[in-house]
């Protein structure tokens, strides 16, 4: 734990002291006495950082969504899946970085895997692109998911990704026809899908493998329709309102469960899943295996009918109707 | 959904309530610059007489330029409740009130049932006057129904489209209507009836990445901004200027992503003779 580096967020100032304190202990001779000290302190981190994790705005909350040690879809692939084997191209174009695909063993399940990967270092992120996906990843990732349909094998997805690539190449390859139809085949695709939002859920370029039987975001995670930033500088014509329009956008995961956008919410380690890779992959395995079970559970027109009306009723809680159809006279009364 | 229909009174164009063209006798054509007179101008479905340039039409005029005559309306009623309780500079709220004042009606598109070249056909019209013709979820909500209703009828599907993308001051929903109405589309698909997308001017964002891109028939006005990122975006992103035409009708199609481009004038006999040989009719006789 003493060499656990202090890196702290700017509203976790509380917990940087403490680990500031720690650390400076931790240089001393090790007594009995002070071992026992850097403990209790050890435990009131935690503690202090659980307290203030509960309350975060959801502004706060991006910070932790966007956080450089936040686990990466690949960090979920090493710890959730064994036999893991890339599979590379849309066989039309190239090779996306932005999305990575491929198949190996959940718990003993074949499954096929699909999502995007933003990269940790320099490098990786100009090489991942920042996980912002070009046309040839959408198309990739759709060639995967029939794969997967031909052998009946449930598809896992990952959802990480500020937006589609807003490039003129993603243009010029039809990046809008590759979303859409991404979402229209993910609607219909016959094998189990379970989406999970892990951070950063951004607008079509999420939405395009977000497509599942279920869709869970973790708790720091935010899904929007545009980033805050993007929002601000249109509708408040300033970038810098980025924390009002955060809190407007309603991006995070309590605000879309209320809304019945996803279906649950996946709990992250005490400070969020940066913290512990090893056990924010643990609470996601859970989640995501009792679906799979429950799925797989299921016969297939079962499966795609409420596929279909999970998606169905999306809407329906910011719509009312002024002229519903009961309150009509029915043609025979007229 | 109720076993029988809403029906209203069917809408001839109205005169040119919400359209860009400016009321008065005269128009000056951004293009080439001629002065038209509006009378021609409408009479000739907001095309210019002199370059041909494509002025923006609203969804009225749209359903009565794509039926025979008579259309029921659908769906009518539905309105956004601001799930979001949205305020930005205003609210949201607001905006809405003042869209629906302007335009007549209560979001961004108008949903109908009609004869087009006496094949009977649903189509879905955006209206950009709404907030940019943008996507919520009473869009969603009206484009769903629309293609369930015409599963059910086993009729062809239509949309038309204008759009600015989803709709912000709905924020995660909007986003999500793309889904549900590709989801429908899948559906529609799988039935083995057609689907028309018509791409005007512009249909940018979230409608271009879902239902104008999935088109059996992805059919564009000349010259439509279509694109998924803005221009202004994409700007930004590679830091360089955009060539002349970027994005437009012409580059699409040269770039793969529509079938065609169509004049307006043509659209309707197009449509028709597509969907002739899509639902195996016999074609019109010879005049
Ligand atoms: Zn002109």
């Amino acid at each position: 734990m003493a060499t656990k580096k202090i890196d702290t967020l700017e509203f976790e100032e509380p917990v940087a002291v403490l680990l500031k304190e720690i650390e400076a202990m931790a240089l001393m001779p090790q007594t009995p006495e002070r071992i026992a000290s850097i403990a209790q302190l050890e435990s009131r981190v935690t503690e202090l950082r659980g307290e203030i994790f509960k309350t975060l705005t959801p502004w706060q909350r991006v910070m932790v969504t966007r956080h450089p040690d936040r686990p990466c879809m690949l960090d979920y692939v090493q710890h959730l899946f064994t036999d893991f084997i890339e599979l590379h191209g849309d066989r039309r174009f190239g090779d996306d970085h932005a999305i990575v695909t491929g198949m190996g063993q959940f718990r003993g399940q074949p499954v096929f895997i699909i999502g995007h990967q933003k990269g940790r270092d320099t490098q990786q992120k100009i090489y991942r692109n920042f996980g912002y996906a070009r046309p040839e990843g959408y198309r990739k990732a759709l060639r995967v998911m029939k794969m997967a349909e031909k052998f009946k094998r449930p598809v896992i997805v990952f959802v990480d990704t500020p937006a589609a690539y807003p490039g003129a190449e993603s243009e010029e390859r039809g990046v809008a026809e590759a979303i859409a139809l991404n979402l229209r085949e993910m609607a219909l695709l016959d094998t189990p899908i379970v989406v999970t939002v892990t951070g950063e859920g951004g607008s079509g370029g999420a939405l395009g493998i977000a497509i599942g039987d279920r869709v869970m975001m973790l708790e720091f995670s935010m899904y929007s329709v545009i980033p805050p930033e993007g929002c601000a500088s249109i509708l408040w014509r300033d970038a810098k309102k980025k924390v009002e329009a955060t809190e407007a956008l309603k991006i995070t995961a309590p605000d879309l469960l209320a809304m019945h956008v996803i279906d649950e919410i996946v709990k992250e380690p005490v400070g969020g899943a940066h913290q512990d890779h090893v056990e924010a992959s643990a609470l996601l395995a859970e989640a995501i295996g009792r679906h799979l079970d429950e799925l797989l559970a299921m016969d297939s027109s079962t499966r795609l009918d409420e596929r279909y009306r999970k998606f169905r009723q999306m809407g329906d809680v910011g719509i009312v109707d002024l002229n519903p159809p009961a309150s009509e006279p029915t043609p025979a009364s007229v | 959904m109720a076993w029988f229909k809403r029906t209203r009174r069917p809408i001839t164009a109205p005169a040119d309530k919400a359209s860009r063209v400016p009321e008065g006798l005269w128009v000056k054509c951004p293009s080439c610059g001629q002065i038209l007179y509006n009378k021609d101008l409408v009479a000739n479905l907001q095309v210019c007489t002199k370059c041909a340039h494509h002025f923006r039409m609203n969804a009225a005029e749209r359903l009565s330029v794509l039926f025979d005559g008579e259309y029921q309306i659908h769906d009518a009623g539905l309105r956004s409740n601001d799930p979001l309780s949205f305020t930005d500079t205003k609210p949201y709220r607001k905006r809405l009130d003042a869209s629906i004042k302007a335009t007549g009606l209560n979001d961004a598109v108008i949903s109908a049932t009609g004869h087009l070249d006496g094949i009977p056909t649903t189509i879905a019209a955006m209206e950009y006057a709404f907030i940019g013709g943008s996507m919520g979820v009473v869009v969603g909500e009206s484009i769903t129904r629309a293609i369930e209703r015409a599963i059910g009828a086993r009729q062809p599907v239509i949309i038309v489209c204008c759009s600015g993308g989803a709709r912000m001051m709905e924020g995660t929903l909007s986003l999500m209507q793309m889904a549900k109405i590709s989801a429908a589309l899948g559906r529609l698909d799988r039935a083995g009836l057609p689907y028309i997308s018509v791409l005007t001017d512009p249909t940018t964002g979230g409608v271009t990445a879902s239902y104008a891109m999935l088109g059996d028939l992805n059919i564009a006005e000349p010259k439509a901004l279509i694109g998924f990122a803005g221009p202004r975006v994409i700007e930004q992103t590679i830091r360089q200027k955009l060539p002349e035409g970027f994005q437009r009708s012409e580059f699409l199609l040269n770039k793969g992503m529509i079938d065609v481009v169509v004049d307006r004038r043509e659209m309707k006999g197009t449509i028709a003779r597509a969907l002739r040989v899509m639902l195996g009719l016999p074609t019109a006789a010879p005049a």
